[in-house]
Order: structure tokens, then C-alpha cells, then sequence
């Protein structure tokens, strides 16, 4: 019903393209930021694809935020502002648009089987180098790191071989070359 | 430093940060800072009769004089009615701190008598807040609540403090520094964008400046330096709703007001200009109207001091990130050094357009000898009141839309209205607040009946404080604004916005013990209005209006500003609107 030419609230950006995005988000260490930045997602209607977070500068107080989203350059551009402008953050980097960025999950993957199956999973892990961590006579738990791609790769290969759960840190990003964010 | 409770803390840093008066209601987690309140002279606290009026009389307080408004409020329920309160500052970028009790520290999470998660559901209506939960952090978290409330671009401001941090006992101190680092917000401008906006300034045909309520907010030099850059330049100039009074409505360069209920002239300049100079406004969907046909032929430069409100719904051509005030300064300076002369010629042209579009006289209504237009009671309210210190309040409807097209203001700071939560109930605990900062001034809060049922109660913490606070009430029966767009989008199906048992608004004022005046007829309104003025104590005024006027111009939703309706044209209104406009309201 609400067709860009006949509403007040037109969805004008949806003729744009959507796109994905890697965000860093720097925060001060402190109880609810977490919550301030997920309830800004939840509350303007913005994707999460990813999120990780952990402290990352003990002394400082900092935690970094690592969020993988999706929108229009015109939204992206309002996460962006929205993020920022939330008190205690202390810089927004996009790690997409802001040259050459690594991108790496880990992921852990537990495997039931035996024989066949289990031989066929232990080759496919060595081919994608991903290491034993526990084992037992019916069972391995294979960890990987990787681009996201790869790990889903992975993960569609397991599935038929026994695959029973899957643990995944979510993307965490770094730019590449000598400067920090 | 100094050994002191919590709660005495609470007192200290309120009269550290200047505040005379803290609007208030008292609970059980807030007890002993109302221990500490009666023990001391500094802080003058106002009680109010419900939690919601305290923190619109706050606001009312922080608008009318630039300062930051406080409100102190129990756990559970206190906080609870102060969301709406909140939700309306965050819309209009109102300063305030609130402090909410909470549930000692060992029994939060637990579903404590009078416990909610405060913090967890003012996060998203608040700028920002604290659940203090050690007394060491309390000063700091005090002070702090004051410096995010009142810089960058306003807001309001929660410190949830638990009962047992109330009374734990620590050091008192005003912090030097901020601890949040990455809070910084820009005021100064990019002087290279500054001087691209001065040369697109140069260069237009069709120049019009579009202010909003962040000048206001700015403060008076903003207003100011804004009336500079206006006269220097000749340009045009429009404002939002929350914008008025930062340009004096009697100069010869001001078009009205612009958006759903502005001027024909205000929107027609929207839609033809060729450069747009947004100023403190954020193209909000009641100015815009349909967005994909907002302006198109213009180059829009967008001042504002937060940056998510650039390219959120128009793009800007070039954006400026910075204090209006100190942009402005920037501006008028630049325009003054430029040698860049404007185009005299095309901008005569243009002066000639909007005449005729002033010749329409939009805001021109019927008038009757028999029943009271309410376009002609806000004429006479303010044609008796001009010449006094007056400050006007609303509620929100079709009385706010009158009030601001027919309400003349000539300076900031005057006019105190809900505008972007749209908050029915606003107007009277506002007043309040208007008149509790400026004592000897004429304060009116034009009502609607409706409106004003919502936080009346507040008329008896008029009464309390001696405030005379005028409640001018255009009382036609009905949710006007809600019957005027079932008239016009709903086959006239009046579904529940008339108001069947309405109270004798005299003797409820009586009951108060405040004075009630009724007035029926046209040709007593002056005499009725002039005692309402004399009268020394608080108002309640029963105008009672023509029940089916409509509020004109108006752009119905899912069209453009130049697709706007007259009051002449009511009759053609109902093939105006779309389908797909009718779920825009």
C-alpha cells in the first residue's frame, strides 16, 4: 500500500542497493553499553548479521564492538551517525568502506559418526585446516578460523557427515597496514 | 571533598549546577533524598500532582530560560509516569536531569516492591543514563547528568539512584574532568564548508532559509546572528513549529511557519526554491510531506550540531556539522568579507513570486457575530496580550496548529509546545514551569478540552504555588484535530472523538480554587480575556468555539507542498486524499 509516490514516509532508499557492512565500534567499559547498542539496532529497525564484543584495552576501559550489518549507503550512514553519537562510544570505523580490512571467525564443530563418515570428516578438516579439540570414539569437536564464507563451507560439508552442533564467535575485524583505528 | 549521605549529595551537586527549583514527587525510594530536601534552603522543590506534570513543568522551565530542568521521582511507578515526560524532551531536545529512586542495590533484579528497570526502559528515551550503584560514582554521575543534558544537541538526562547508596555515606566533589572521552560534540563548524555555503548563498535566485527549534536551542546569540544573516542577505525565511520566535513574526522577511499547517507562501517557497539553507531543523515528515517530491529543485545546506539529523531523510548538498550559533557567527562573517554581490535582480523576481503567493492570505477564515471562530480567539488573545511579557504554552491539536499560525512571536524562548512527540497534556504543567522561572510574566497555555483533561490535576500545583497561570481552553467538544481527519478521511465517521461528559470547566476551576471564566459569544471575548489578564491567580477559560472548524491550509497526507489545501477548498479535501495517504496520518 505505501508506494513511494502516494505516503508521507516514501521508502526512498530502497531503490538503493543494499549493502554489507563491517563495523568497529569503540566503547567505554561500562554496564548497559552493550545494551544501548543492540536497543539502537532493535529500536530504528537496523540488521545485525554479527556481533562480537569483548574488552580489548583493560587500563582504558575500552571493549570493542565488531557488527556486521546491512542496509542502504543512506542507512549505513545513519547507523553510522546514530553509533556515534551514543555517549559512551568513542570512535565508529567502517572496515568495509575504509580500505582493506581482515575478517575471521572462529567456529567450533561438533561431529557424530563412525567409520566412513568418520574418516571423510577428519580428511575434510585437515583440508580445511581445522584443528581436533576433543575427540571421542563416536565424536569430534573440530575448531576453525576463517572468513565467515569459509566456515559455512565447512559447516555444509559436516552436515551430512554428522554434524550435531555448531559454536560460532561471530566476525571480528581488523584493518590491514601500520594504523590503528 | 566533603563527608556527606547520598542523598545529601543529591542536594549539593542540584545547587552546585545553579538550580532554584526541582519539580517533584515524592515515594518510598526517594525518601531520604526528600529528608535531605527538608533539611536544607538551597533547592526549592515543587510538588506536583502527578509524575508526568512534573517533568513537562521541567520542561517548560528549561525552554523558557535555556537552563536545565530537574525533576526528582520515586521507583516503579514514579519513574514509569515519567517516560512520556522523557520521550517528549528527547523529541525536542530538551535539557533536563530527572533523578529516579530505585530499590536498594541487593534487591534490584529481584521484583522488588515499587522496583522497574528503570535505566532498561528509559535507555531508548533518554539521552543517556545511570544506575548508580556505589556512592563513590554518585558525584560524578550527578555532574556529569548536567554537562550531556545541556551540551551538544539537548536532551534529557536519568539518574537512577538506589535507597541504600541514599544513605551509604562518601566523598563529595565536583569532577574536573570528563570521564566519557569519546563524548565530544562539535560546535565549531568546517570552515571550508562554511565558505561553499557562502558561495551557493551568493549565488542563488531563489534563496529561503528553513530555521528550526535548534536555534532556539542554541540561545539567544544564535537568534540573533540569524536575524544578522537575514537582513544581510535578504533572503526569505520559514520556520518549524519549534522553531518560532527565533525571527520576529512582524518582519516584512518572515513567511510563517512551513509544513502540514504552514503558510501558503512558507510551502510554496519550499517547493520553488533553487537553495535551501536548513538552519537547526531536521526535515521531520510534518515539514517534508511526500519526500520523493520535497523541494526538487533546490541545493539544501544543512546546519546541525547532530550529525545522524544530516542525510537521515533529505540528502544535503552541503552539510555542516557545528552549533548554530558558532555557524552562523562563521557565516555572517564570511558574508560580510565576501565581495560576492547576489543576484538583485533574480531575488526581486523571487520576492514578486512570493507576493503573490502571500495574495492567497491562507490563513484567512470566516468569521462569525454569532459563535467564536478559534482562529479569531487566538487573534484577540494575542492583539490583548502583545504588549505584555508573555509567554504562551499548548497542548497538541488543532488549538497548537491555530496558536502557532495565528500567535505572533517576536522572541525565542516564548513559546513552549509539544512538537515533536506531540504530547496532548503538555501544555498546562508546562505553564507551570514558565511561570514558577518568570514570576512577573503574563503565562497562557492555549488548550483544547481534551488536551487538557489529560494532566489537569496539575491546576491544583498552580494553585499551591500561587503561579496565575492562564489555561485558555478553545473547548469544541471534540478531539479536534482527530474529528478533522475523520471528516476528511473516514466518510465523516466521528469514531470516539467526541467528548459526551465533559466537566463545567467554571466550577471545576472553582473546585481547585482557582478562577473559571466561560465565554460563549464573540463580542464578549475582549472583556472575558482582559479579566482572565487581571485576575491574580491561576485560569481556567472556557472559550467555547465553533465545534466543526478545520484547521487550513493543510497538506493531506501522501502530497507536496505545492499540492497544499485552503479552507476555501475544504469541500474538495475528501478526493485530496489517497488511499495509501490515509495510513500516513
Amino acid at each position: 500500500m505505501n508506494t513511494a509516490a502516494t505516503t508521507h514516509y516514501p521508502a526512498m532508499t530502497t531503490a538503493e542497493q543494499v549493502e554489507t557492512r563491517t563495523l568497529c565500534v569503540l566503547v567505554d567499559n561500562e554496564p548497559g553499553v552493550l545494551a544501548r547498542v543492540i536497543g539502537l539496532f532493535a529500536g530504528r529497525g537496523y540488521n545485525i548479521d554479527s556481533l562480537t564484543v569483548s574488552e580489548t584495552e583493560h587500563e582504558k576501559h575500552l571493549s570493542r564492538i565488531t557488527v556486521v550489518t546491512r542496509g542502504t549507503p543512506m542507512v549505513i550512514e545513519q547507523i553510522k551517525n546514530q553509533l556515534d553519537r551514543l555517549v559512551p562510544v568513542h570512535r565508529v570505523v567502517d572496515l568495509t568502506s575504509g580500505g582493506p580490512a581482515l575478517q575471521r571467525e572462529l567456529a567450533m564443530v561438533k561431529v557424530r559418526g563412525k567409520g566412513e563418515h568418520r574418516v571423510e570428516a577428519l580428511r575434510l578438516a585437515d583440508a580445511f585446516r581445522a584443528r581436533v579439540i576433543d575427540a571421542s570414539p563416536e565424536s569430534f569437536v573440530f575448531e576453525i578460523t576463517g572468513a565467515s564464507d569459509k566456515i559455512d563451507s565447512f559447516i555444509n560439508l559436516m552436515l551430512p557427515l554428522g554434524l550435531v552442533e555448531v559454536s560460532r564467535t561471530g566476525v571480528v575485524a581488523i584493518s590491514r597496514g601500520p594504523d590503528g583505528m | 571533598m566533603t563527608e556527606m549521605t547520598g542523598a545529601e549529595m543529591v542536594i549539593a551537586a542540584l545547587a552546585d549546577q545553579g538550580v532554584e527549583h526541582i519539580f517533584g514527587y515524592p515515594g518510598g525510594a526517594v525518601l531520604p533524598i526528600y529528608d535531605a530536601i527538608f533539611q536544607q534552603d538551597r533547592v526549592n522543590h515543587i510538588l506536583v500532582r502527578h509524575e508526568q506534570g512534573a517533568v513537562h513543568a521541567a520542561e517548560g522551565y528549561a525552554r523558557s530560560t535555556g537552563k536545565v530542568g530537574t525533576v526528582l521521582v520515586t521507583s516503579g511507578p514514579g519513574a514509569t509516569n515519567a517516560v512520556t515526560g522523557l520521550t517528549d524532551a528527547l523529541c525536542d531536545s530538551i535539557p533536563l536531569v530527572v533523578i529516579t529512586g530505585q530499590v536498594p542495590t541487593h534487591l534490584i533484579g529481584n521484583d522488588a516492591f515499587q522496583e522497574c528497570d528503570t535505566v532498561g526502559i528509559t535507555r531508548p528515551c533518554t539521552k543517556y543514563n545511570y544506575l548508580v550503584k556505589n556512592i563513590a560514582d554518585l558525584p560524578r554521575a550527578l555532574h556529569e547528568a548536567f554537562h550531556i543534558a545541556a551540551s551538544g544537541r539537548p536532551g534529557p538526562v536519568v539518574v537512577d539512584i538506589p535507597k541504600d547508596i541514599q544513605f551509604a555515606k562518601g566523598s563529595y566533589f565536583k569532577p574536573k574532568e570528563f570521564l566519557h572521552k569519546g563524548y565530544r560534540p562539535k560546535v565549531k563548524g568546517d570552515l571550508d564548508k562554511i565558505k561553499e555555503a557562502i558561495d551557493m548563498m551568493a549565488a542563488a535566485k531563489r534563496p529561503l532559509f528553513y530555521t528550526g527549534g535548534g536555534v532556539v536551542n542554541s540561545g539567544r546569540a544564535a537568534c540573533d546572528l540569524l536575524r544578522e544573516l537575514v537582513k544581510l542577505t535578504g533572503f526569505p525565511i520559514t520556520s518549524t513549529l519549534m522553531g518560532l520566535g527565533a525571527f520576529p513574526a512582524a518582519d516584512k522577511q518572515w513567511l510563517g511557519m512551513l509544513g502540514m499547517h504552514g503558510t501558503w507562501e512558507a510551502n510554496w517557497s519550499m517547493h520553488d526554491c533553487d537553495l535551501m539553507i536548513a538552519v537547526g531543523a531536521r526535515f521531520d515528515d510534518r515539514i517534508t510531506g511526500r519526500l520523493d517530491a520535497f523541494s526538487p529543485g533546490s541545493k539544501k545546506i544543512h546546519i546541525d550540531i547532530d550529525p545522524s539529523s544530516i542525510n537521515k531523510n533529505v540528502k544535503a548538498d552541503v552539510a555542516i556539522v557545528g552549533d548554530c550559533a558558532h555557524v552562523l557567527e562563521d557565516m555572517v562573517r564570511l558574508w560580510r568579507a565576501s565581495a560576492a554581490i547576489p543576484d538583485k535582480k533574480a531575488l526581486q523576481a523571487w520576492w514578486d513570486q512570493i507576493g503573490t503567493w502571500r495574495a492567497k492570505n491562507s490563513l484567512a477564515f470566516r468569521n462569525s457575530n454569532e459563535i467564536i471562530k478559534p482562529q479569531y480567539a487566538i487573534q484577540r488573545l494575542y492583539e490583548l496580550t502583545k504588549d505584555r511579557d508573555t509567554y504562551i504554552t499548548t497542548e497538541v491539536g488543532q488549538h497548537q496548529m491555530w496558536a502557532a499560525q495565528f500567535y505572533q512571536f517576536q522572541e525565542p524562548n516564548r513559546w513552549m509546545t509539544s512538537g515533536g512527540l506531540g504530547t496532548m497534556g503538555y501544555g498546562l504543567p508546562a505553564s507551570i514551569g514558565v511561570q514558577l522561572a518568570h514570576p512577573n510574566s503574563l503565562v497562557v497555555d492555549i488548550a483544547g478540552e481534551a488536551s487538557v483533561l489529560m494532566t489537569m490535576q496539575e491546576i491544583s500545583t498552580a494553585v499551591q504555588y500561587d503561579l496565575p497561570v492562564k489555561i485558555f481552553i478553545l473547548n469544541n467538544q471534540y478531539m479536534g484535530m482527530v474529528r478533522q481527519w475523520q471528516e476528511l478521511l473516514h466518510g465523516k465517521r466521528y469514531s470516539h472523538s467526541y467528548t459526551e461528559a465533559l466537566p463545567d470547566f467554571v466550577k471545576l476551576a472553582e473546585a481547585y480554587h482557582a478562577h473559571g471564566i466561560r465565554c460563549t459569544h464573540p463580542g464578549e471575548l475582549d472583556e472575558k480575556i482582559r479579566e482572565m489578564i487581571d485576575v491574580k491567580k491561576p485560569v481556567l477559560f472556557d472559550c467555547v468555539v465553533d465545534p466543526a472548524e478545520n484547521c487550513f491550509p493543510m497538506i493531506p497526507s501522501g502530497r507536496a507542498h505545492n499540492e497544499m489545501l485552503l479552507g476555501d477548498a475544504a469541500t474538495r479535501v475528501e478526493d485530496a486524499v489517497t488511499e495509501a495517504g490515509k495510513v500516513m496520518v
